[in-house]
Parts: C-alpha cells; structure tokens; sequence
C-alpha cells in the first residue's frame, strides 16, 4: 500500500549515487515539486533516466524547468536521455567540460527498455537503431535477423527509483494523468525498486474510476502531495 | 526566393503527398508548416510522438503548457476525437507502422535514401529523440529541405554525418525539385522551373536519375 509522506521525507529517501528514474518530456508530466526539493537539497552523483533534461525558461516563467535545475546545480553525473538539445547546459557540462556522461538513445527504444525492465523481459528486438552509431551503444547487445529483417537487441533497464507524477492520486496509491502527462511516468513506474508517485491533487478511493487508472497503486510505493502546478 | 519562401514553397508541394485521413508525424521547424497549405477536404490526424493522437491549433481557451506540450516541449492541445496515449503506445504505433507518413529536414541524404540529420559529432549533440522510430516505422518518410547548405550539396552520394536511418526515406522535396528514392538511385520526378537540369544536378552530389514523366513542380 502506498505510504504517503512529505515532499522532503521523499527527498531523503534519496542518496547519493542514486539511479533515478524522472517521467516527462520536457518537464510536461514530471514530478516538480519534488524535484525542486531535491535540487536544493545537495544530493549528487546521480544516474538518472529520461526522456530529456528539460529546459531553462519554463512555460509559466521558470528559470529552471524540471531536471533542468538538477543539471544547472550540478547534481547529475550521468544522464541516459533520447535528446537533450533544448537544454544549453547539458553540452556545457558534457562536451566543454566533460563532468556529465551523456548516454544518448532513440525515444522508442528507451521505453520499451524500461517497459522490459518493469516486466521481466530479458530485452527488446527493435528496428529502430540498424546501421546507425545506435549499434556501438552500451546497451545494445548485439543484432539479430528474423524473418528477413535486421534488429538491434537492446538490454532492459531499470533504476533504484522512479519519480513519477500524476494529476490526480487516490488513498490507494492509484495515478491519472491530465492531458499528455502520462508519456514516460506509465512504464517508469514499474522498472525502478521504489517509486514514488507527486500527485497534484489527492483524492479519495473511489474518486478515479478503476477504468481511469493508469498507473495501479500497487506500483506506487509512497506518493507526495505537490500541489496544483502554478510555476 | 528569400528562405522564407523557399519554406513555404517546399511545405506547399509536401502538402500535396498527404491524403484524407492520413497519421502523419511532423518533425520540427520547416514540416510545422505543410498543414496551412492542405486542400480543403483534406483533413489528416497529426500525432505528436510524446502521446498525443490529433493534436490541435492552441488558443487561450484550450491552452494548457503544463499538461498539453508537443514533441518540442511547447503548449499543444488536442483536437475533438483525439486520444492521449503514452510513450511505450505511442512508438508502439510508430514503429508498428500505424503511422501514414513523417515528414522531417535533413542535414544530409544520400542515393541509398539514408538520412542524417541528429548529430553532428565533436560540434552538436542534440540527441535523436524519436526520429530513428519514425524513420524507421512511418510508411512514408518526406524529407522537406533546402537543396544546399551555404551553397553546399545536401544530396550526397554517401552521408558523411552519422545516420539516423539508413534506407528509410520515400521522397525527397527541395526547393528545387521532388526526388524519389528508388532501387536504381534517386529519381527526379518534378523540378522547379527557376532551375534548369543541369543547375539542378550541380547542387546535387548524388546522381539523379530524370525521370521520363519529368514535370514542373507546381
């Protein structure tokens, strides 16, 4: 059953050296309150998943969208992403002063490693990737031809933790998004060894229909109550 | 042409591969610009690979940047009988070939139909994001360029860059003329009546191949 605990109890929950797993694309659908916290609280020498490292200049005038503050605080030592453009920073760090490992892989194949990692799977046979600089990919573990056609064979991944974010969170630890917040949050929260869930609003049981739920309370492993997202 | 027509011009002419009902994915810059240029009666479901099935022009009212963005993280919104799906679904639908056409730039292509156009190594590392599954998936891959860069020859006969996808693109538009990728190399198919065959090949590295049925772009 999901534990429901403070912002900053979630925070140190966190060590140093940690892998951490964040949902969201470009900070739409990611945990902000948590982050935030985490960003003031020191922590480093992360791993951390995703999709992207935000950007600075977020949509209601934040100076630091997201990740992006983990980035710019200098928190992170290796970043696994599918791209990373949008945030200035992040060739800073990796290419001019070399403090940032940067592991780039396609969109499509970052998920379903995740998924794979969240479902027990040994690994992901896709397309995507062949004949590309994909192939010397840590990550790829070598090729194989079905049918015809080439694919690359990609390895599963999973974190020590997955932070996750949801609009609505029920008592039970049940997530619904709002608009397109679910994108990454949905496989994250079943690869890592502990999530934890930053609702915007919690809410009864009952409240969210179990046919709204898409991510299951089961998966959620403590959730904290940020608030509505206002900047 | 100053580049702003030349994006307009070469948006126009990709509008004419779509069809009625088509999914298509649209890369960033130049691509955001075909949908103003479709028929009338020509209505296609744009996706947004970051989960959104039928994305929709912003306004005030539906403006929502915290929990609507599109594929370049900026306020998107989605359109009546449109659906919200995430990112494991939404390459599961790319490369699963539920995708009618991606149209996308390029830095460079080459005679194979290989795009490159992610990285550009020691300079610019931006990351592939989700175009690899797209090229990969979309049944219709449209590279929507400019035909040179700085006077430079963008059709090469090998790419010099890393690729994105190799052998994955149908139909190159310039502002110059169509090309289609074919078994035999790249097929001239329409120019533009500013240039002639022979202006148009010298901007080319890659052989083209003129097709009989050669027409005027229009």
């Amino acid at each position: 059953m999901a534990k429901f605990v403070s912002v900053e109890e979630a925070v140190a929950l966190i060590p140093d050296g940690a892998s951490i797993m964040f949902g969201g694309f470009m900070g739409c659908g990611s945990a902000h309150k948590f982050i935030d916290a985490l960003s003031k609280s020191g922590k480093k020498d992360l791993t951390v998943i995703s999709n992207d490292a935000s950007m600075p200049g977020g949509p209601l005038g934040e100076e630091f969208y997201g990740i992006a503050k983990l980035v710019h605080n200098r928190q992170i030592k290796k970043l696994i992403a599918t791209h990373v453009g949008l945030n200035p920073e992040v060739a800073t760090q990796s290419m001019q002063e070399g403090t940032l490992e940067v592991v780039l892989i396609p969109q499509g194949s970052m998920a379903e490693m995740i998924r794979a990692g969240g479902s027990g799977l040994g690994g992901v046979l896709t397309p995507t990737g062949v004949g590309t600089i994909v192939e010397d990919n840590p990550y790829c573990l070598g090729k194989q031809t079905i049918n015809g056609r080439e694919y690359l064979l990609i390895a599963p991944l999973r974190a020590d933790f997955a932070v996750i974010a949801g609009y609505k969170i029920d008592k039970a630890g049940n997530v619904w998004y709002k608009g397109n917040t679910s994108n990454f949050n949905i496989v994250m929260a079943t690869a890592a060894d502990t999530v934890i869930a930053e609702a915007e609003v919690v809410v009864e049981i009952g409240e969210i229909a179990p046919e709204d739920v898409r991510t299951p309370g089961v998966f959620v492993d403590y959730v904290v109550e940020g608030g509505k997202y206002n900047g | 042409m100053d580049r702003s027509e030349i994006k307009s011009f070469i948006a126009k002419r990709v509008a004419k591969e779509l069809k009625d009902g088509d999914v298509v994915n649209l890369g960033i810059g130049l691509p955001t610009l075909v949908p103003n240029y479709l028929p009338e009666d020509v209505h296609i479901i744009l996706q947004s690979e970051n989960g959104i099935i039928g994305t929709d022009t912003v306004t005030e009212e539906n403006k929502d940047p915290v929990h609507v963005v599109d594929a370049g993280g900026s306020p998107s919104a989605i359109a009546p009988g449109g659906a919200f799906i995430d990112s494991s679904v939404s390459f599961g639908m790319i490369r699963g070939g539920h995708v009618d056409a991606t149209v996308l730039g390029g830095l460079e292509v080459d005679e194979e139909g290989s795009l490159a156009n992610w990285i550009i190594p020691g300079k610019r590392m931006p990351g592939m994001g989700g175009a690899m599954d797209l090229l990969v998936g979309a049944k219709n891959v449209i590279v929507a360029m400019e035909h040179t860069a700085k006077g430079n020859p963008k059709i090469l006969k090998k790419c010099r860059l890393p690729y994105t996808a190799v052998k994955c693109i149908t139909i190159i538009v310039t502002e110059m003329g169509v090309i289609k990728v074919t078994d035999q190399g790249l097929v001239l198919t329409e120019y533009n009546p500013e240039f002639t065959i022979e202006e148009i090949q010298a901007a080319t590295e890659a052989t083209l191949i003129i097709s009989p049925d050669l027409k005027p772009m229009v």
